[in-house]
């Protein structure tokens, strides 16, 4: 058969992403193979303690997240109260922080000199804070807050496909409500359950901001190859990046055999039942009060953050509340050349990758979709890898794979210049908008595109004004989550960052070193603002 | 060198091999100008594989297709000028009908001459003043209206519809039949349709090619169709027909045929005094007329239209043909 140009294009393609998402792993694999390091790893406690820390703090995490985000879901999407549709809203506000903002907030609200401990100390006139914000109970805390979004969204979402008629032919059949719940509701969502509790397993594991700040002693997986890169312990290293990567892929995997297909999808649309007033007086009033309660709780972190940014450097010693509040932090940050600096790059390294991550997408979804290449599950399958496996990995992997120069193995030297950090960026953003965008392809009747070609549009013209348009949800969608992702990125830019490309992650641990908290807080509000903007930009329909 | 023809539209053993062993083709077919073909088959014939090779969706992997002597079997669809209603109409959902129906006419003339000829198109399938309207406020049979009119803004050279009346409801079908079919010959454009109904071919077709299984098996004015049929398939999948076997056939007086075959249409079936044996187990009123369903003595059952009170169930009954269809 004559070699055509789609598949060279598919060959190349396939090629690039395995060299950006394979190739780096398969060397770290390489370089792990060493008996030394391994026997290291193997002899060390503290090695198998991380390991086993990062297992257990993950599965909590999952237990802990579902606890808290599944009654929400179904409070929200089956009863009726004052303040539902706000509340409802406000519920998911964690996403917009950046893991280390978040944690930072918490930090500040919750650490042995935030608001809350402030407060209680100078109530009881105790003489120290009356605990210490550290070690797993805090992490556990941190991941319980940030993720039991995941179950509480995807929940909402799966109860928004069920059809009330199965609840009603359930009930016809003469199931009661229990019955119902465990032999009807429960197998429909299970998918839903599954899909949120992978997400959540995978985040906790990769988690990297939360030990780091609040882990004390306490070593978790990712902070530990951290430590021991610091440490100059790179067979060591590659060791323990192998095994974390062992880890998620073994999870990722367990979890993944009991998912089971999406029924509900494959049922159809059903018309979900619509939400239920509460009728007694007094659990509607309790509902509703619980229910702003939880929403100020949730805004807590915001708020704190908020409040520490305005306050100036030094002004804020024992008191309570702080005495005095401007908006010096921020002149600072838009004034000082070394406070612009890492805001920029994070912008731009955010904004570079995300492009070429949406490129690299919709090239990969043309392919896969459309054009039905013979590799396309190839494609499909390096497009989605990176997500398998914690961003650590990913940052020890490129910085070991392009630290040689050896032009031959696609080898370069890369450490040290400003491609580097992007380029992590860029493999962490490939399943975003490779999910995003393959969806939405999915979506996308052929119909359409052959319409405009039979109106005379060349392919150019075809994809800008007919195919760019249909895919603009999924793309948007994806590319918001990227973006987001790049711009408060942590994990990476701790193992990769120079000077020159240092982000604001960085910046803001560094002022937080410096006791800086205000301009760190600062940071973070700024990160927040964007991410939400971003992010509600992208959720547009 | 092909000499020049009176057909407008070529084709000339077209033919498509899919990689899983299907074949459609070879196919030849001329059209003429002004003509409305329909390509009528089950599904799976090939007649949608037809209708993308014309439109140029798909290659063909022999033959050629002509457009008044030029040859466009290399062409692709955007340079093709052939105008598209597609079974779901593909509708640009982003855009508005005003935007759809204009999409094929820009950069070739400037803006008020645009908007004129979209309100001409939208006029022509009585749609005047939708163009700010969005395509999902629309109803099924405006949106299909709004699809036609697209197609034929940019004036083409041949329009192509996939099944366009699939997608209504019955009671919308039949009055959207003759709206179409008004509109085209207003047109007067030459038109190649796809559709798996006969009554719609009838309908809408001035001739019919029949398909199945890639095949062209006939093609035809309904009249020759209905009452030629080149072979049993077409007998038997164009109209309700009733297949006679053996002792059967010869006594309807198809003693003469090569296969022993006949085919005869119930109203060409009468009771009688002589002919075939059976007794009636059925009996469908329809007002005007009535079905009855006869069990011969070979057990083979065939279908009788005549006067509703002609037979009874049970009865014992004998059945001539007035006209019979053999090969």
């Amino acid at each position: 058969m004559r070699l055509r140009r789609v598949d060279l294009v598919a060959a190349l393609v396939t090629l690039l992403l395995a060299w950006l998402v394979v190739y780096p792993i398969l060397i770290v694999a390489g370089e792990a193979s060493n008996g030394a390091a391994i026997h290291a790893f193997l002899s060390r406690p503290g090695e198998w303690a991380a390991l086993w820390a990062s297992v257990w703090i993950s599965l909590v995490s999952v237990i802990l997240a579902a606890a808290i985000g599944i009654p929400l879901a179904f409070l929200f999407e089956w009863f009726d109260f004052p303040g539902r549709k706000t509340l409802g809203a406000l519920i998911a506000l964690p996403v917009v922080l950046p893991p280390l903002v978040g944690v930072i907030a918490f930090l500040f609200l919750y650490g042995e000199s935030g608001f809350i401990a402030r407060a209680i100390q100078a109530a009881l006139h105790l003489d120290n804070a009356p605990w210490r914000l550290q070690g797993a109970a805090a992490i556990l805390l941190v991941h319980a807050y940030s993720m039991y979004v995941y179950f509480y969204l995807f929940m909402r979402a799966g109860l928004a496909k069920l059809d009330v008629s199965m609840l009603e032919a359930a009930q016809a059949l003469g199931a009661d409500r229990r019955t119902t719940l465990w032999r009807v509701i429960v197998p429909l969502l299970r998918p839903s359950l599954i899909g949120a509790a992978i997400l959540t397993f995978m985040t906790a594991l990769g988690s990297f901001s939360a030990p780091y700040i609040f882990g004390g002693g306490f070593r978790v997986m990712t902070t530990q190859i951290v430590a021991t890169k610091l440490n100059g312990d790179r067979p060591l290293a590659m060791v323990e990046t192998v095994a974390l990567a062992v880890v998620a892929i073994a999870g990722l995997l367990i979890l993944r055999r009991t998912e089971g297909d999406d029924i509900l999808v494959a049922l159809g649309k059903g018309i979900a039942p619509r939400p239920r007033p509460i009728r007694r007086t007094g659990v509607r009033w309790l509902a509703t009060g619980a229910g702003w309660g939880l929403a100020v709780l949730l805004l807590l972190p915001h708020l704190t953050l908020i409040l520490v940014s305005l306050v100036p450097y030094g002004a804020w010693t024992t008191e309570i509340l702080p005495p005095v509040i401007n908006l010096e932090n921020y002149r600072r940050l838009f004034s000082e050349a070394e406070r612009l600096r890492p805001m920029w790059n994070s912008f731009w390294m955010a904004g570079v990758s995300t492009l070429l991550a949406v490129a690299l997408a919709i090239v990969g979804g043309w392919l896969v979709v459309r054009r039905r290449v013979a590799w396309r599950r190839a494609i499909e399958g390096l497009l989605a890898l990176p997500w398998a496996l914690p961003g650590t990995v990913f940052a020890i992997a490129l910085a070991t794979t392009f630290s040689v120069r050896a032009p031959l193995a696609l080898r370069f030297v890369l450490v040290g210049t400003v491609v580097l950090l992007p380029l992590a960026y860029l493999v962490r953003a490939l399943p975003l908008t490779g999910r995003g965008i393959l969806a939405s392809y999915r979506q996308l009747d052929p119909a359409l595109e052959e319409a405009a070609a039979s109106l005379g549009a060349g392919r150019w013209r075809t994809f800008a004004r007919v195919t760019l348009p249909q895919l603009r949800p999924g793309l948007a969608a994806g590319a918001s989550l990227a973006f987001v992702a790049g711009l408060g990125d942590i994990v990476a830019s701790i193992v990769l960052y120079t000077f020159e490309t240092r982000p604001v992650s960085i910046e803001i641990l560094s002022s937080l070193r410096l006791d800086e908290t205000g301009v760190a807080a600062a940071f973070g509000v700024v990160l927040m603002l964007v991410s939400a903007i971003v992010l509600s930009v992208g959720a547009r329909r | 060198m092909t000499p020049p023809s009176t057909a407008f539209l070529q084709v000339q053993a077209i033919e498509k091999r899919w990689s899983d062993g299907v074949v459609i083709g070879p196919i030849t077919l001329d059209i003429a100008r002004g003509e409305i073909l329909a390509l009528l088959g089950p599904s799976g014939s090939g007649k949608t594989t037809m209708l993308r090779l014309l439109a140029g969706f798909e290659g063909a992997d022999g033959g050629r297709i002509a457009v008044a002597d030029e040859d466009v079997t290399s062409v692709p669809p955007a340079r093709r000028r052939f105008g598209m209603v597609f079974q779901h109409y593909a509708l640009f959902p982003h855009l508005d009908v005003g935007d759809n129906v204009g999409f094929g006419l820009a950069g070739s003339r400037e803006r008020g001459a645009v908007a004129t000829k979209i309100a001409q198109a939208l006029t022509l399938v009585d749609l005047a003043g939708f163009e700010r309207r969005k395509v999902h406020e629309l109803s099924g049979g405006q949106q299909q209206r709004v699809a036609l009119a697209r197609a034929l803004a940019p004036e083409p050279r041949v329009l192509l519809l996939d099944e366009p009346l699939s997608n209504l409801d019955p009671a919308l079908r039949e009055r959207t039949r003759h709206e179409l079919r008004a509109v085209i010959k207003r047109v007067d454009i030459t038109t190649v349709f796809v559709t798996h109904e006969q009554e719609e071919a009838f309908d809408l077709g001035d001739r019919i090619a029949v398909l199945n299984q890639g095949r062209l098996e006939q093609a035809g004015t309904p009249d020759e169709l209905y009452e030629r049929p080149a072979n049993l398939f077409v007998a038997t999948f164009v109209g309700r027909a009733n297949v006679f076997h053996g002792a059967a056939a010869k006594a309807l007086g198809g003693a003469a045929t090569r296969n022993g075959v006949v085919v005869v249409r119930p109203e060409r079936l009468r009771f009688g005094h002589a002919g075939v044996p059976g007794i009636v187990r059925e009996r469908r009123y329809t007002g005007a007329a009535a079905f009855f369903v006869v069990e011969g003595d070979d057990h083979e059952r065939f279908e009788v239209l005549a006067e509703p009170d002609a037979a009874q169930v049970g009865e014992r009954v004998y059945v001539e043909a007035t006209r019979v269809i053999a090969w």
